[in-house]
């Protein structure tokens, strides 16, 4: 508001500040599903995804190598050598115990007596010396309760999984692939449908069309709730049944009054003269339309395009009345991700990641194409 | 066939069977049935151009009318009818005329007005909400530099489906009992605050504002960018006119901004509107109308899909039409108005 005469800079201050926050909090759920994506089970599951940037101290339950295999007799003890970490793993034990209830009870690098001799020795980096008699070294290993400091640690097994995995449930690269096939034409072919109407619409005269006008105006608002179990049925009777043709289908009729009315606002705008021009000199109405009003009308068609794209794609209602059916051959990503909120609630890792495969490709349109989008948002609104 | 093969083939099969239909009736139009030559020239040209524009029209009309128009009179006759199936039909089904019967027994459930009542909470909170955060969005990045990079980041949401909208507020709303560590970011600050964690999703009647937060997060965008715009189109004189007349920018915003932009306002407000009568897809991933979030469109699914019961169904898919319609004959008539 620098215009204002006198503004106090206490308040572009104030602005500045709400504005971050208001920012801050509408990223902050999206940023959570990414960073998780790039997380174990393990780490979702013991620490907030907000604290992976930072190292973060654990409490980890991990477990010496077996005695009856890995002990070895040296000076008449017996001697388990190793690091109870994997490797690779640059975690650093501040204090340890071997009893769940004194999980702090020694420092790294302490040596504990574990009575009648039997001694053990862990050190910050993992490390540990485990000596005792042939008795006491048998068995399975023995348990470290350690609190350890962990550096931030990211990984891309989840995208593995959830894009190359032989999962049936998992992997989503078919439902991806089946969600491209659906959105595609459904996104083309109503706009091909539309222009015509749109056309005739805006630069015909003919007795009606005012009234046609006006019900596309009311069609734009009739919940696609009422189409489903009439033209459910319509598809099966005349043997379409559930499948790509039938969502094709549906989504262009839904997609169409939306189409009409941006193209037919936009096309009204256009220049009489070049329209005229080109009618004196004896061009017809298809030529008028394919060489000057469908290239004059791209921001429009583009706008539209991106609408049904996101539309589409984000679909989940018309995908499961029209689509699917119950062999779940041609899921799409969307139903999928449902289905795995079903049946694996619990693991974050999996679930944000399938999440965020559907949701960058909207995102990756989204930021290219965002003049188009806010332009079609502008002029679909009816004023 | 390959989908994506078939996929392939509609296009071009689509696009170019759409292109040859305009082309070809065009043609058969002028060189067939009203040819312009011979001694009706003129009459036929006049005559062919009073056809014209239907053959422009009439995939789309057609469209239109079998996916849109049709089916709101199909649903009503089915609203009044009870699907029966043939005895020894073979899964054909008969309907029969039930009058109100279906609508009655839709009153008699607790569950249809759990869903009512709910849809009402949504239509009271979702467009105020989005409509308040958009427009302080709006007016706040109005001159700010680095203003369009906020627009842009609150704007995102849009462009994210509504299921992956649900798993991401899942998270933020994920529940640990007291004694573990919350990885979901709400029971992870009340915890941080000495509260206990609850679980969000399922505490009745409260939960209902925890699944709306999710659609006023992705409406607020789309009320952002309606109304910046209309921000910006409010003439510069009335604002100026205003500081020499020493009004406060509080005074500005309410007195001078809001009311030239109260159009615009009521525009944003009846389509996010619409798009709440309709919300579907969150209630269904997050928790499925159970612990009393039903709304009217999952209530209608489940009636469809999962108990079969078309008459029942087809009454609530016209209920949520019913509550449409005003928005409907106000958007025709303010069509029809500029039209002149």
């Amino acid at each position: 508001m620098d215009n204002i005469a006198g503004t106090k800079s206490s308040l572009t201050w104030a602005v500045n500040i709400s504005v971050v926050v208001l920012v801050v909090l509408w990223l902050f759920p999206t940023l959570g599903l990414l960073i998780s994506s790039f997380r174990t089970a393990d780490q979702i599951a013991t620490s907030g995804w907000w604290k992976a940037m930072f190292p973060s101290e654990q409490n980890l339950v991990l477990r010496t190598g077996d005695p009856d295999d890995e002990r070895v007799e040296r000076d008449g003890v017996f001697v388990v050598e190793g690091n109870l970490f994997a490797t690779g793993s640059e975690a650093e034990i501040s204090v340890w115990g071997t009893s769940s209830r004194e999980i702090s009870a020694y420092e790294a690098g302490e040596t504990a007596d574990l009575g009648d001799g039997e001694t053990m020795t862990v050190e910050s980096n993992g490390d540990y010396v485990w000596t005792g008699d042939a008795e006491q070294l048998t068995g399975r290993g023995q348990r470290i309760f350690a609190t350890a400091v962990t550096p931030p640690e990211f990984t891309l097994d989840n995208y593995k999984t959830v894009l190359f995995s032989g999962s049936p449930t998992d992997n989503m690269a078919r439902a991806f692939f089946n969600t491209l096939t659906v959105t595609i034409p459904a996104t083309i072919i109503p706009i091909v449908v539309a222009a015509f109407a749109a056309y005739a619409l805006a630069w015909m005269d003919f007795r009606g069309r005012a009234l046609l006008i006006a019900v596309i105006v009311g069609l734009l608002v009739v919940p696609l709730q009422l189409a489903l179990i009439p033209l459910l049925k319509l598809h099966l009777g005349i043997g379409i049944g559930k499948g790509y043709l039938g969502v094709w289908l549906a989504h262009t009729g839904f997609g169409l009054p939306l189409a009409i009315y941006l193209l037919r606002n936009y096309m009204v705008g256009l220049p009489r003269d070049i329209i005229e021009n080109a009618k004196v000199d004896g061009a017809t109405d298809f030529q008028i339309f394919t060489k000057i009003i469908l290239p004059l009308s791209f921001p429009a068609l583009a706008s539209f395009a991106i609408f049904q794209f996101l539309w589409t794609w984000n679909d989940l209602l018309v995908a499961k009345v029209f689509l699917i059916d119950a062999s779940g051959e041609t899921t799409v990503m969307t139903n999928q991700i449902v289905e795995l909120l079903g049946t694996r609630g619990g693991n974050w890792e999996i679930l944000a990641t399938a999440a965020f495969v559907s949701i960058s490709v909207p995102l990756i349109v989204f930021f290219a194409m965002q003049k188009y989008l806010v332009r079609g948002l502008l002029a679909g609104s009816v004023k | 066939m390959n989908p994506a093969l078939q996929g392939l083939m509609t296009i071009v099969l689509g696009v170019g069977g759409c292109l040859a239909y305009f082309w070809l009736s065009n043609q058969v139009l002028d060189k067939v049935i009203f040819p312009a030559r011979g001694k009706n020239i003129g009459k036929n040209i006049n005559r062919a151009n009073l056809i014209r524009p239907w053959l422009f029209l009439f995939p789309a009309l057609f469209a239109l009318g079998l996916y849109l128009a049709y089916p709101v009179v199909e649903t009503l006759r089915l609203s009044v009818t009870e699907r029966v199936p043939v005895p020894g039909g073979g899964g054909a089904f008969t309907y029969e005329f039930v009058g109100v019967d279906n609508y009655a027994k839709m009153m008699d459930e607790p569950k249809f007005w759990e869903a009512v009542r709910n849809n009402f909470l949504w239509l009271l909170v979702v467009p105020a909400m989005s409509t308040v955060f958009g427009l302080l969005v709006a007016q706040l990045t109005d001159r700010l530099k680095w203003g369009s990079v906020a627009k842009s980041m609150i704007f995102m949401p849009m462009a994210i489906s509504f299921v992956g909208a649900a798993v991401i507020w899942k998270l933020v709303y994920d529940f640990r009992p007291i004694d573990q560590e919350q990885i979901g970011i709400l029971n992870a600050i009340v915890v941080s605050l000495g509260g206990e964690p609850h679980t969000w999703l399922t505490t009745p009647f409260w939960n209902n504002f925890f699944l709306m937060i999710v659609l006023v997060w992705i409406q607020t965008g789309f009320a952002m960018v309606i109304l910046s715009a209309a921000l910006r189109g409010i003439p510069e004189e009335t604002i100026e006119a205003a500081i020499v007349d020493g009004a406060n920018p509080f005074q500005i915003f309410f007195k001078i901004k809001i009311p030239q932009i109260a159009g615009t306002i009521v525009v944003v407000w009846t389509t996010i509107t619409l798009t709440v009568l309709k919300i579907f897809d969150i209630v269904f991933a997050m928790t499925n109308g159970q612990w009393e979030t039903q709304v009217l469109a999952n209530y209608m699914y489940d009636k469809l899909f999962r108990a079969g019961d078309w008459g029942i169904g087809s009454a609530s898919a016209m209920v949520i039409m019913l509550l449409v319609l005003p928005i409907l004959v106000w958007n025709v008539r303010t069509a029809r108005r500029e039209m002149r």
